[in-house]
């Protein structure tokens, strides 16, 4: 231990009740840091959670960001000459090469992914006709992407994967039709030949507008529906950890081409609205730090004036004047380094009894615990907070002490 | 005579709308080995010129030679280097570390210097408290000691790196007769027995009685002629 060391150390033993509320101020401050920051994100992720549960976390779309440059414009990039009305080859929508790019995604790790084509049909049933959406899908790929499954009132994926006539229908639409299990639902494409499909499932998610419109079909059996064989518009991939979707978003449109959205890009101003949240919330918990910051700096002044004759004495014996600008910054760091770990057990006990609190929301049924993030980061970001501000408040009292000169403080005494 | 310590017409100016002269033209060379008290009355300069000698303070003019090395030139860190290493300090209040052991207060200098190892440092420590009839006091804090005993802790502590000069402002005066007949002493036995040079500023005329050489200051110059 270096004698710098050992003199701000007895500084502060020695002082204790000014310590002891400097290390209060900093252990509340790095507590109520981690409670709120806790909550705060818990109450996020939460929301992020019911966000990205009901949607993809990726979707590759048959399109690309960019459209294609004209044939023209590549053979003659200055050329002054334009070509209007320019009809692209007659081709088969869709993703091209689908099964060696799926089998590209589903290499990456920490992923499923579904081959999907998404197309719009009319149903015809019982002398009613309705436009719909129909998706059609590989049952056991679905099952890794998408929470369908649980949202199936009656009958099951799987009733869709050995039925190659089967189809899926949301409970709206069945309501509308007045069909029920087992009906046979009459299906038109704009391109393809009319089929009669079998209702051999209905979900609801509870979101009106979806179980109206969605159907769900055989992947093999849409692409003859549609005319569009071996043909699928979109992937429709989920994540073990949904935040890996934007790094894997441009990862795989760099890769394919073709353009691949994650639910953050989807959702841009949700997730702008909680950095910005995020943002004030942790203003609002710094400036406690910073409020705490002069606990600290009253506490380093107060020594710095009361040791002024020690000062004098250590300068004249041949103490450095960084020596004891040392001393005052190794108070700093030493009040900022134990308040924050006070504070840190302080915050996740704080923690802990917050995620025993149970509320039960106006309209709801159940009660809910509070959501509370336990993530490593607000920790870090915590204990910084508090160093550089314990740190911060002792560079005045340091630079103060390290000016003093003994012939000044000696002269006074004689 | 191989000077130890010389002052080169040396003098130091306060600044301020109205300058104060506190020291003005001293030329002064000090022996190894000698016991020097520097008298004069009050204000008149004589611990100004002390700070001076001892590289506390900076001259506005002239210069201060220690083992031939003219110091004008060093940096403030080089200044608290040679003070850490070669000079001493005691001044006429102890100023030890109040929440350090006697002992520990000791051992500051040479923690700082760490020339030494630390068990080495502590034996010395302990010889040096022992030597000035302190070896049962170690453990003590400074505030259960008299005062005669502080003022000796505080020798003691100016004698750990080993100077070769021992400045002593007023060393004696705060100190009843006995106490300061026994500080009088300490430092008399210094340059003595240990060949250390000694430079105290008094104006207890029974200590400059025993010193080598009596140098009387007024209004901040040297005065052959100044009797106590």
């Amino acid at each position: 231990m270096s004698v710098q060391f050992a003199i701000a150390v007895t500084h502060l033993v020695s002082r204790k009740r000014p310590t002891l509320v400097s290390l209060a101020g900093i252990a509340l401050g790095v507590a109520f840091f981690l409670a709120v920051s806790s909550l705060m994100r818990g109450s996020e992720r939460d929301f992020i959670k019911r966000l990205v549960d009901n949607s993809p976390h990726l979707t590759v779309y048959d399109e690309y960001r960019n459209p294609q440059p004209q044939p023209a414009t590549l053979r003659w990039p200055d050329g002054a000459v334009e070509l209007r009305r320019v009809k692209p080859l007659r081709e088969v929508r869709g993703i091209r090469g689908h099964a060696q790019k799926l089998a590209f995604i589903e290499s990456l790790p920490g992923l499923r992914a579904a081959p999907v084509l998404v197309g719009s049909v009319v149903l015809t049933f019982a002398g009613r006709s309705e436009g719909v959406t129909l998706s059609g899908i590989v049952p056991a790929k679905m099952k890794g992407v998408s929470t369908i499954e649980d949202k199936m009132t009656q009958g099951s994926l799987n009733a869709l994967a050995v039925n190659p006539n089967g189809l899926i229908i949301g409970e709206g639409l069945a309501k509308k039709f007045g069909a029920s299990m087992g009906a046979v639902i009459n299906t038109v494409s704009p391109a393809g030949e009319p089929r009669a499909l079998k209702v051999v499932g209905i979900f609801r998610t509870g979101n009106a507008n979806y179980d109206d419109t969605q159907t769900f079909a055989l992947l093999k059996r849409v692409q003859g529906l549609l005319d569009r064989p071996d043909r699928v518009n979109r992937f429709i991939l989920q994540f073990d950890d949904p935040y890996a979707a934007r790094e894997a978003a441009s990862l795989i449109e760099a890769r394919i081409g073709y353009k691949a959205v994650s639910w953050q890009e989807a959702s841009e101003d949700l997730m702008s609205v909680l950095l910005v949240r995020n943002l004030i919330m942790y203003s609002v918990v710094s400036a406690i730090l910073v409020v705490a910051a002069f606990g600290i700096y009253n506490t380093l002044s107060t020594i710095v004036m009361e040791k002024v004759h020690d000062i004098a004495i250590l300068k004249s014996m041949g103490f450095h004047a960084r020596d004891i600008r040392r001393i005052f910054l190794a108070e700093g760091v030493l009040l900022g380094l134990v308040g924050s770990s006070l504070g840190l057990g302080l915050g996740l006990g704080l923690m802990a009894l917050l995620a025993q609190v149970e509320i039960k929301p106006p309209g709801a049924t159940e009660l809910i615990h509070l959501p509370i993030y336990w993530g490593y980061d607000q920790y870090l970001l915590a204990l910084g907070f508090a160093l550089i501000s314990a740190v911060g408040a002792a560079v005045l009292p340091a630079r103060k002490a390290a000016r003093v000169q003994p012939v000044t403080i000696l002269r006074g005494m004689g | 005579m191989n000077p130890i310590l010389a002052a080169e017409h040396l003098g130091r100016v306060l600044p301020g709308e109205v300058p104060v002269t506190l020291v003005q033209d001293v030329t002064l060379e000090i022996g190894s080995g000698e016991f020097v008290a520097i008298m004069g009355p009050s204000g008149s300069g004589k611990s100004s010129l002390l700070y001076l000698l001892g590289l506390l303070d900076t001259p506005t003019s002239g210069r201060v030679w220690l083992e031939g090395r003219d110091t004008s030139g060093f940096g403030e860190d080089e200044l608290a280097a040679t003070r850490l290493a070669k000079l001493g300090f005691v001044f006429q209040f102890h100023f030890l570390l109040a929440e350090f052991t006697v002992l520990d207060n000791v051992l500051l200098p040479m923690r700082r210097l760490s020339a030494r190892p630390e068990d080495e440092a502590r034996q010395r420590a302990a010889d040096l408290l022992q030597q000035f009839g302190l070896g049962d006091q170690s453990h003590k804090r400074p505030h259960q000691l008299s005062g005669g005993q502080r003022q000796r802790i505080a020798i003691a502590r100016a004698l750990a790196n080993d100077p070769l000069v021992v400045l002593a402002d007023e060393p004696t005066g705060n100190l009843d007769s006995r106490a300061a007949a026994n500080v009088r002493q300490i430092l008399h036995d210094l340059t003595r027995d240990l060949g250390k040079t000694v430079v105290a500023v008094t104006h207890d005329p029974t200590f400059a009685s025993v010193a080598d050489r009596r140098v009387g200051i007024v209004d901040g110059r040297i005065d052959p002629d100044w009797q106590v």
